[in-house]
């Protein structure tokens, strides 16, 4: 197993991501976000929390580096695991605190979760952010998700979720008044809702699972 | 699915509430108590630092730093939070959320601001609460310093003040129940979750499996949080868990959890 690398760009818990990995496994981590590293590299993880807005402005903001991620990712197919925030930087828009163009890996868009729209049910308030355990319903089988059993639970925070229109990408969701994208993957790339670095358990099966991703 | 949070008291980097002298669950130590409560279930854990000087408290950071790296559930940590640079370390150290109470009472900003800077999801506001006949709002005040200063701020009005200025969730935690085992203040707690959309975690009165239940059926309160009950042993998170899904609310039951409440 090659050398992991964590980006580092401002945003994100960068210290438990790190840790959970190494607990799952993982020998060499790099933390940064300097170019050279990255594509030496040999999978590539995007931690991320707070806005969408903010987040895609301080990826952007760092010299050479969405322009690296994207060699990486999309031109070479290194594996890619975008966690919370950094999954959602990868659909096309997104809609916090006004609109924001993201990065166009995925199609769809990020939007406000809406957990009482169908929900007539006083007694059944949803609050967001949606902060908890939750149920990962799989809608279809992917190494990141093997030995994970249907019903698992997992950790979220979040206001905003991804609506991704292509059912060929959308592994896994939980219901939260609604079915609500979990796990978003093509190619190299998995993105991530919920916290795998906070999801006991099952969340170091799940970044055992993508440290020993070949894809 | 209803989170249950035990909550470590930590004074000078020991736990304090329910400390025996028997064997290591109950020595005291902060990082075999997070472990213990992670093997047996916790959803979450909450340490609060009473920490009175300030070179205690940064061992605080140690011990947020010592458990993250050994467990792997979310880690609120509070008590004597100030400034935004006491988010930024606590949150370096491994914390995921940070509550604030006192200081946020007195500078409101700290809210707003510190939302803003690291994201609304970490930042909880702990409220301490208390029934106040003076109080003809709700009927009950916020309490800051530990609980002894009363704070002419209204619970409830100042809950959604919380939310308006980006927190994520509120503590709440009713003085009037605390440590008397007698349930929680469904009243209070009943008032604030029809305040505000932000989840909240129901702190105060636990003393039996039954007043987990009864709070977990108001909306909005998405975490129950317990201390000497469970430093105590007078219940196990396992033996809560299972009785609260056999009662119909759904909870994270994991195999640690299973296995013991198989005969």
């Amino acid at each position: 197993m090659g050398e992991t690398a964590i980006i580092d760009y401002g945003s994100g818990n960068i210290r438990s991501v790190a840790r959970a990995l190494e607990a799952a496994g993982a020998r060499e981590i790099y933390i940064g976000a300097e170019p050279k590293r990255l594509q030496k590299a040999d999978r590539l993880v995007l931690p991320g929390v707070g806005a969408l807005g903010s987040c895609l402005e301080k990826l952007r903001a760092q010299q050479g580096l969405l322009e690296t991620l994207e060699a990486c990712v999309l031109e070479k197919g290194k594996p890619f695991l975008g966690i919370c925030v950094g999954m959602q930087v990868m659909v096309e828009k997104g809609f916090e605190y006004g609109k924001q163009r993201a990065l166009g890996w995925f199609k769809g868009s990020v939007r406000r979760l809406n957990p009482n729209k169908l929900n007539s049910d006083k007694n059944a308030y949803l609050p967001v952010p949606h902060m908890g355990w939750n149920n990962l319903q799989q809608l279809q089988p992917h190494p990141l998700l093997q030995g994970v059993t249907e019903g698992e639970p997992v950790y979220f925070v979040h206001s905003f979720s991804v609506c991704e229109n292509n059912p060929a990408c959308a592994i896994a969701q939980v219901q939260y008044g609604a079915p609500t994208l979990a796990v978003l993957a093509k190619n190299s790339i998995v993105g991530v809702q919920f916290h795998p670095e906070k999801s006991q358990h099952t969340g170091q099966k799940i970044l055992a699972n993508f440290l020993a991703w070949r894809p | 699915m209803p989170r249950i949070i035990p909550c470590l008291d930590v004074k000078e980097g020991r736990v304090v509430k329910g400390v025996g002298f028997k064997n290591l669950r109950e020595a005291g130590d902060p990082v075999e108590l997070a472990k213990l409560y992670d093997q047996q279930g916790a959803d979450e854990l909450v340490f609060l630092d009473i920490t009175a000087t300030i070179e205690a408290r940064a061992a605080m950071a140690d011990i947020v730093y010592a458990v993250a790296g050994q467990v792997f559930i979310p880690l609120t940590v509070g008590g004597g939070v100030r400034s935004e640079n006491d988010v930024q370390k606590l949150l370096s150290a491994g914390a995921d959320k940070i509550s604030v109470n006192s200081a946020a009472i007195q500078n409101p900003m700290l809210i707003s601001n510190a939302a803003k800077r690291f994201g609304a999801q970490c930042i909880t506001l702990a409220i301490d609460a208390k029934k106040d006949s003076r109080n003809n709002q709700s009927g009950f005040s916020v309490y800051s310093h530990g609980g002894t200063r009363h704070s002419g701020l209204d619970a409830i009005a100042w809950a959604k003040e919380a939310q308006e200025r980006g927190a994520g969730e509120i503590l709440a935690t009713s003085m009037d129940r605390d440590g008397k085992k007698n349930g929680f203040d469904l009243p209070l707690l009943t008032k604030i979750a029809q305040a505000v959309d932000i989840p909240i975690i129901a702190s105060g009165g636990a003393g039996e499996m039954e007043h987990f239940k009864d709070v977990l059926k108001i909306p909005s309160i998405t975490g129950a949080l317990a201390a000497s009950l469970f430093h105590y042993r007078e219940m196990s998170i396992a033996q809560l868990k299972t009785y609260l899904q056999e009662q119909g609310i759904s909870m994270r039951i994991t195999e640690e959890i299973s296995q013991h409440s198989c005969p």
